[in-house]
């Protein structure tokens, strides 16, 4: 809270300061450094441990078997292989859906693109283990509510079933489900600045709309859609929280639960640690590999007044085009919270609820009855909390650091913040635990191990998100202030923190449903005073109390769409800040 | 997994359950019913000084492996007893518990105060490694049979209940419903049955002991091709029974079926003709618990005969406490043919039967 202050203080003295050059000590440096230092502890450490476990037997001598065990056991290669086939259809499906909708939103005149936009983010603000719940509760082949509608309506026997979410094809719907919104959003977002002159001049030397959009329009969205296959395909690869509902009751195991399988006692950490590296090394070559397919051309669209793209006139598609998004939208939204509602309010979780069945009872439940609710609630919402605050405010010092090459080394520094994004919330969670239940850290227990956990795994797309950011923004205002004798540290706080409002803001939200969406760390890291709602639903789940489930899910949604709206609504920070922006 | 663990045992590698057996040379199988070494500390009473120790510490935390519900009912019971003291439960399957505590106490981390597991096996290292407190009640020193209480004081059993078969009744007609185990083996229940895991429940842990040794793992090996749904926890299977998402249980808890019979849902008990197995959930304090009053006055109060009658009026299970009457209407323990349990065995197969299993079910 206390950084929102200063920099909403930074935007209101920008023009009264300006003029009175009062630097003495210039602690950029100093400062800079302090970051660097803190980022590179944060993910060296537990990174190190990993690799130092992954390369030891039980007695601390050196070995290979480790590996050797991995890719040759069919106990590892099954699931190495499930993993593979799950991330690429993931990917494959998210694109093909995301692109699309993405498109119809940003560049066409297609009703409701707001709503549409709301929408997908709620979509993005579900966990996926609590969509895999609902899910459950949708498919299951029997209890499923999808699958009674369908036996009602057919008259099919009693074992008949439509859809069987515990299966290989229902764990991947699910993944895709709370997956495209990232591939939608950078598809979005990228046509959404795409400067509309290009395709102007396209249609002006008599280009027809199909010319436009394959020389112009998806060369300049290609970016967008590779990076966006590639985050689906590494979610989607290192996903805990879906598969850990589902993959028991299907029968397999995916890389992800085997690895947390691997925690049953006695704990086999060296494989665990081990099992991490081909996800590792998997992540790296395909990052290297985006940006040999992307090369060296330029895609920069922002560097002047551009006017807003042109909108295609959809005339009497707009309407089927509105149903196509609402259709993709009845699975990751509508179907799976009118399940969670259903089962909220009836006795029965997976009976429909009728008037004279409805209870409140499971709702008493949670809040009265269930000890660790209140504990949870309190936790997640601290984590959440410190996590956006001091990850928005780490991810901005290194953005800036990376794009304007502050220090040496800040190449690495960009390494080493998006480094997390290949490590599974689940591995990160074990090299924290060894990195830090021995001194100097002796973190485990408390809260502060989780929100190491929260923000290491949060920090490479906030980083992104800021990075790019920083990338539209001209140092030039930076510069016109040092000149008139600021640091750089007051300039960054003065006037590219306030010009990156809208960034800096949409960061804080991300990280913050990034804690409330964060399963697989905590899972490893909780202890039973620092349990987070994730963990308390993982907890419900495995014992079968799927109403309660509801209700908790219910109540998370709700925190996050209160904490997300209220810090949009901060005067001066969050509220009408692009207007502010475009204005000034 | 399996290979893995395998591997692990081929190798003279033990794991630290085995080092620790090797440690002590305690025989195992009288650990539970060797009442000639019993040094147990002479029994306490709930004194008004405890009760205010434990008011002052204000909460208990209860490390449970009982299905949720039916715990947070046990506990609402004793914070309505004792106001002011709230009761913490932290659920989660016996055979988790058991790798958490593990793993809170090498980190030195003391968050439990009083644990209650379903796989009593467990209770033998955690007493060999010194991390039980001695505490033992009047109640638990004249009316608990030798076998149920430790000799040292270190824990007593609280509970006794089943891992039955069952089946819903809205989608198996009586005179279909499988009558033992050999009956689960038959094509009439292929892709139809959900079942614990012994990796996570300790009750299913038990289960999967006493059917090795009366049916053998043949049993298993036909099972596991029986395509069954796999749940975690052994308080699962009845609720998936409930929903009508399987139609046979081939184990989980008997109380959460006669629990959930008894409120109207359509699911029925079998008491399985090759006999039932047993599981007896043990109760005991941790030496360094954060809330040591407390910790003791829920123990004394869980072993009272008032709760006790508790335990078996409202959730369906057994008691040992020589004074609980059976509820009316309920079957008794007598009535049913029991396999018999077994800790110390559990506690020597616990890897085998995690190996074996992982690599039957593939999961």
């Amino acid at each position: 809270m206390t950084a929102k202050e200063e920099r909403s203080a930074g935007t209101m003295t920008i023009t009264g300061n300006l003029d009175t050059p009062k630097a003495k000590i210039d602690w950029t440096k100093p400062v800079l450094w302090l970051f660097a230092a803190c980022l590179v502890v944060l993910i060296v450490l537990p990174l190190s441990w990993l690799a130092i476990y992954s390369v030891t037997d039980k007695a601390h001598h050196f070995t290979l078997q480790n590996f050797v065990t991995l890719f040759t056991d069919p106990d590892f290669l099954d699931p190495l292989l499930t993993t593979a086939i799950i991330a690429i259809s993931s990917a494959v499906i998210c694109c093909a859906v995301a692109a699309p909708m993405g498109w119809l939103v940003s560049r066409t005149d297609m009703p409701g693109r707001q709503f549409i936009r709301a929408l997908v983010t709620a979509s993005f603000v579900t966990p996926p283990f609590l969509g895999a719940v609902a899910w459950e509760l949708l498919a299951a082949p029997n209890s499923g509510l999808l699958n009674q509608l369908f036996r009602f309506v057919t008259g099919a026997e009693a074992d008949e079933h439509l859809f069987d979410i515990y299966s290989m094809t229902g764990i991947i719907f699910v993944i895709s489900c709370y997956t495209f919104p990232f591939v939608f959003v950078l598809v979005a977002n990228s046509l959404d600045n795409m400067p509309g002159e290009l395709e102007d001049a396209s249609a002006i030397l008599g280009g027809k709309a199909w010319t436009t959009a394959r020389r112009v329009t998806i060369p300049l969205a290609l970016p967008a859609l590779v990076a966006g296959a590639l985050i689906a395909f590494l979610q989607a690869m290192t996903l805990f929280g879906s598969p850990a509902i589902l993959a028991l009751p299907a029968g397999f195991h995916t890389m992800t639960t085997k690895i947390w399988s691997l925690f049953q006692y006695p704990p086999k950490l060296e494989l665990a640690a081990a099992a991490a590296v081909p996800l590792l090394l998997l992540t790296i070559a395909l990052l290297q590999a985006q940006k040999f397919i992307l090369g060296r051309r330029g895609y920069s669209v922002v560097g002047g007044k551009y006017g807003a793209p042109r909108r295609v006139e959809m005339k009497q598609w707009r309407w089927a085009a509105l149903a196509f998004c609402l259709v993709v939208l009845l699975n990751p939204v509508f179907l799976p919270y009118f399940a969670l509602f259903n089962a909220a309010f009836s006795p029965n979780a997976t009976t429909l609820v009728t008037p004279s069945t409805f209870t409140l009872h499971n709702i008493v439940f949670v809040f009265t009855e269930l000890s660790s609710t209140q504990l949870a609630i309190k936790n997640t919402v601290i984590l959440g909390t410190a996590t956006a605050t001091i990850g928005t405010m780490l991810a901005l010092v290194i953005a800036y650091v990376t794009t304007r090459r502050v220090i040496p080394g800040s190449r690495i520094l960009g390494f080493l913040a998006t480094a997390p994004v290949a490590v599974p919330g689940i591995v990160l969670g074990v090299g924290l635990f060894l990195s830090y239940t021995r001194p100097p850290f002796v973190l485990y227990g408390t809260l502060w191990i989780l929100l190491i956990a929260f923000l290491t795994i949060n920090l490479p797309s906030a980083y992104q998100q800021l990075q790019a950011a920083f990338a539209t923004i001209h140092p030039e205002l930076e510069d016109a202030s040092r000149i008139l004798g600021a640091t750089r540290l007051q300039s960054l706080l003065r006037i590219t923190a306030p010009l990156l409002r809208t960034g800096v803001i949409a960061t804080w939200c991300f990280i913050f449903i990034g804690v409330m969406r964060e399963l697989s760390a905590a899972i490893v890291l909780f202890t039973s005073q620092t349990k987070v709602i994730s963990v308390l639903i993982y907890d419900l789940n495995e014992s079968g109390d799927l109403a309660a489930i509801s209700v908790l899910g219910i109540a998370m949604l709700i925190i996050t769409f209160a904490v997300v709206l209220a810090v949009n609504r901060i005067p001066m920070f969050g509220a009408n800040a692009s207007a502010r922006l475009r204005n000034g | 997994m399996g290979n893995q663990q395998a591997g692990v045992m081929r190798k003279p590698k033990p794991s630290r359950r085995e080092i620790l057996k090797g440690a002590t040379a305690l025989a195992l199988g009288t650990v539970f019913a060797s009442p000639a070494r019993a040094e147990a500390p002479p029994p306490e009473a709930i004194t008004p000084q405890l009760i205010d120790a434990a008011k002052r510490e204000a909460t208990v935390v209860l490390y449970s492996a009982m299905d949720l519900p039916v715990g947070e009912k046990l506990g609402k019971a004793f914070e309505t007893q004792y106001p002011g003291i709230k009761v913490q439960i932290e659920r989660a399957g016996s055979e988790r518990l058991f790798q958490r505590i593990d793993q809170e106490f090498a980190a030195n981390i003391r968050a439990a105060d009083v644990v209650s597991s379903a796989d009593a096996s467990h209770f033998i290292p955690w007493k060999r490694n010194g991390w039980l407190a001695p505490f033992v009640t009047d109640d638990i020193a004249r009316h608990f049979p030798a076998q149920y209480r430790d000799p040292d004081g270190m824990f007593a059993t609280t509970r006794l209940w089943l891992s039955s078969i069952a089946y819903n009744t809205g989608l198996v007609k009586p005179e279909d419903a499988p009558a033992g185990y050999a009956d689960l083996l038959g094509p009439k229940w292929t892709g139809k049955m959900v079942k614990g895991h012994p990796a996570y429940s300790g009750t299913i842990m038990s289960t999967t002991f006493q059917l090795v040794r009366e049916l053998g793992w043949e049993y298993f090996e036909k099972l596991s091709k029986q395509r069954v749904m796999q749940v975690q926890s052994s308080t699962d299977p009845p609720k998936k029974l409930a929903l009508g998402e399987r139609a046979v249980m081939a184990d989980g808890n008997e109380y959460n079926i006669v629990l959930l019979k008894e409120a109207g849902q359509p699911v029925e008990p079998v008491y399985p003709s090759e006999g039932t197995p047993t599981i007896s959930g043990p109760t005991g304090i941790f030496v360094n618990a954060p809330h040591p009053n407390a910790a003791k006055l829920f123990q004394a109060w869980l072993h009272t005969r008032e709760t006790q009658q508790f335990l078996t009026d409202f959730t369906a299970q057994y008691s040992v406490h020589a004074q609980v009457q059976s509820k009316p209407g309920r079957r008794k323990l007598s009535d049913t043919k029991l396999m018999k349990e077994d800790p110390a065995g559990v506690e020597k197969m616990t890897e085998e039967i995690k190996t074996r299993y992982a690599r039957l079910f593939r999961v």
